[in-house]
């Protein structure tokens, strides 16, 4: 009840929040445009408004994670809301947890609403429902999670100003790692080697979780990689989310 | 049992480039037997703040121990019987005190008849009925206050600590306050607050903690504290034969000022009131009052401040 109590008012507050509409707006609005541009000048190619949409979800969606991740702690300190709760019966670790579910429920809301957007918009051209097209989505919100679960640990002993930084560099590094551990086998020396093979251990893959090509192109989909996939995410997030359970446990509220 | 106990409780902090340590309380020895009124005293910086935030587990002691209602610091069925009110409290400004008291009545795990009760109780008791449907942050500094107070009250406390809990409040405000605390003392409950301000509370409290430099210099009932150190002594006396006065001067700390008929003489402690009474008994004067003058919290908090003062 605690988490959940938690969870839901970081909803509200999410909801109250004029970014996350713009943030939103803006998003249709791209879908829309993209749509009408794609019917106009090439004749309504389905790939590309489904390349597109899939791009405008993923880039909206990481937006709002690190938007509002970046001050789901920190904001909470400098603003001195904290002392009023973590001084109620609750266990640290709940307000934690509250924290993120939260807004992974404001996440999984505004991912719904752009996803049902794009799967409408492709149901129209095809008429035929896309199970890739969901499953895309669905890894698309696993990144987001994971995402979040960074500005989260970020937020839990830096200021926004940091935490942003640090969870878009990571972002980042998360796209390039598989790339760059690619790049030096085939390319680097011993030690290029054994740093990019660190590197990718060390920093979450996040290219592992983009299924775009395979809704868009219509590859065939591996569910056995999907499964090991979707453990990868799990695993990352858990660990990331106890990271920051483990660092907000031991600090002091000034 | 006691409600508060801490033992040689300490915290330092480190602040700067260099780590510098600065500390902010040390060596706290405190006791608050169950349904005591405890005022906690202390000029601008003294370690109030740090205490309590110390005691509700914001901050994390760099020495000592403390217990609350007999169990560990932090411990959450310690929690569910305490009320807080932190210095100048800050609330989710986009709800509003409704919503706000209703989500903290969740977090103490009230169910939602419990809550609506409590909340229009406590609104009353407060008087904040009028502004629970507006939202936080079009909140007064004394509207905040009051509501903090509320939200100190939701889970029927056994055992409350505020943090300058009259502070942003007018005057009728802080002489509702005053009666909230006699109410909650004569509810049987235990009230922790501290304060800068002595007419707060020299009439709520039992026992005063007097906290300076992050070091507790006195406890116990303010007037003994207080009494115990005289800063001087009036003799009010009349037909003083003025050959004598020239004997006088050297006991006397201040020039002699008449009020008509009388004069007033003041002298410094015990021994100096002795030798002035014989002195005008000898010379047959008058004595109307012998008045001694206890010091003020102010010329306390002074006299503390360099603690190496003779
Ligand atoms: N985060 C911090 N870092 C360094 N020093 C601190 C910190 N917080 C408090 N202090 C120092 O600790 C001392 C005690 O501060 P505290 O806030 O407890 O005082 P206070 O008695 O509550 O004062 P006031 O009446 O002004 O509220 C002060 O000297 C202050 O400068
Ligand atoms: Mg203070």
């Amino acid at each position: 009840m605690t988490v959940a109590a938690i969870a839901l008012n970081t909803f509200r507050e999410a909801v109250r929040d004029r970014i996350l509409y713009a943030i939103l707006i803006f998003a249709l609005v791209m879908l829309a445009g993209s749509t009408i541009l794609v019917t106009i000048s090439v004749g309504g190619e389905v790939k590309i408004i489904k390349d597109l949409g899939l791009a405008c979800i993923s880039i909206f969606g990481t937006l709002i994670a690190i938007f509002l991740g970046i001050g789901l702690v920190s904001k909470e300190i400098e603003r001195r809301t904290l002392y009023t709760i973590i001084t109620k019966p609750i266990h640290r670790y709940q307000f934690i947890l509250g924290k993120y579910l939260g807004l992974v429920l404001t996440l999984l809301v505004n991912v719904a609403v752009m996803a049902l957007g794009l799967l409408g918009l492709a149901y129209l051209w095809e008429g035929v429902s896309s199970v890739r097209l969901f499953l895309a989505v669905l890894f698309i919100f696993l990144e987001l999670m994971l995402v979040t679960a960074l500005a989260l640990l970020f937020s839990a002993f830096s200021s926004p100003t940091l935490s942003a930084i640090f969870t878009l560099s990571l972002f980042v590094a998360g796209h390039l790692s598989g790339d760059l551990r690619l790049f030096a086998a085939r390319f680097g020396g011993a030690v290029t080697k054994l740093s990019a093979e660190t590197l990718y251990f060390l920093l979450p893959n996040l290219s592992r979780l983009n299924f775009k090509d395979q809704a868009v192109h219509g590859f065939g989909v591996d569910g056995g990689s999907m499964g090991l996939s979707f453990l990868y995410a799990i695993f990352h997030i858990a660990a990331l989310v106890l990271a920051a359970m483990a660092i907000f446990e031991r600090r002091d509220f000034k | 049992m006691n409600a508060i106990e801490t033992e040689k409780l300490g915290k330092e902090h480190r602040t700067g480039f260099w780590r510098k340590r600065v500390c902010a309380l040390s060596q706290l020895d405190l006791t608050v037997a169950e349904g005591e009124v405890f005022g906690y005293l202390g000029p601008n910086g003294a370690g109030k703040t740090t205490t309590l935030k110390l005691l509700m587990g914001l901050l994390r002691p760099t020495s000592g121990d403390a217990r609350l209602l007999g169990r560990p610091l932090g411990d959450v069925r310690a929690k569910q019987q305490i009320g807080f009110l932190p210095e100048q409290p800050s609330f989710y400004d986009y709800l509003t005190g409704r919503e706000l008291l209703d989500f903290f009545g969740q977090l103490v795990g009230l169910d939602r008849s419990l809550r609506r009760e409590r909340v229009e109780r406590l609104a009353r008791q407060l008087r904040i009925e009028s502004a629970l449907e507006l939202q936080i942050r079009k909140y007064s500094k004394g509207m905040l206050q009051r509501l903090g107070l509320a939200q100190a009250l939701l889970n029927d406390p056994r055992l409350v600590l505020l943090d300058e809990p009259m502070s942003g409040l007018d005057p009728l405000g802080r002489r509702e306050v005053r009666d909230l605390l006699l109410r909650l003392k004569s509810e049987g409950r235990t009230v922790f607050f501290s304060s800068h301000i002595i007419p707060d509370v020299e009439v709520v409290c039992d026992r005063v903690g007097i906290l300076v430099g992050g070091r507790l210099v006195a406890q116990g009932p303010l007037d003994e504290i207080l009494l115990a150190r005289i800063a001087s002594i009036e003799v009010t006396a009349s037909q003083v034969p003025p050959e004598i006065m020239g004997e006088l001067d050297h006991l006397l700390v201040t020039r002699p000022v008449s009020r008509g008929e009388q004069l007033l003489l003041t002298v410094r402690d015990e021994g100096a009131l002795a030798e002035l009474v014989a002195r005008l008994v000898e010379a047959k004067a008058a004595i109307h009052a012998i008045l001694p003058h206890r010091e003020s919290l102010e010329e306390y908090f002074l006299r503390h401040v360099e603690p190496r003062e003779v």
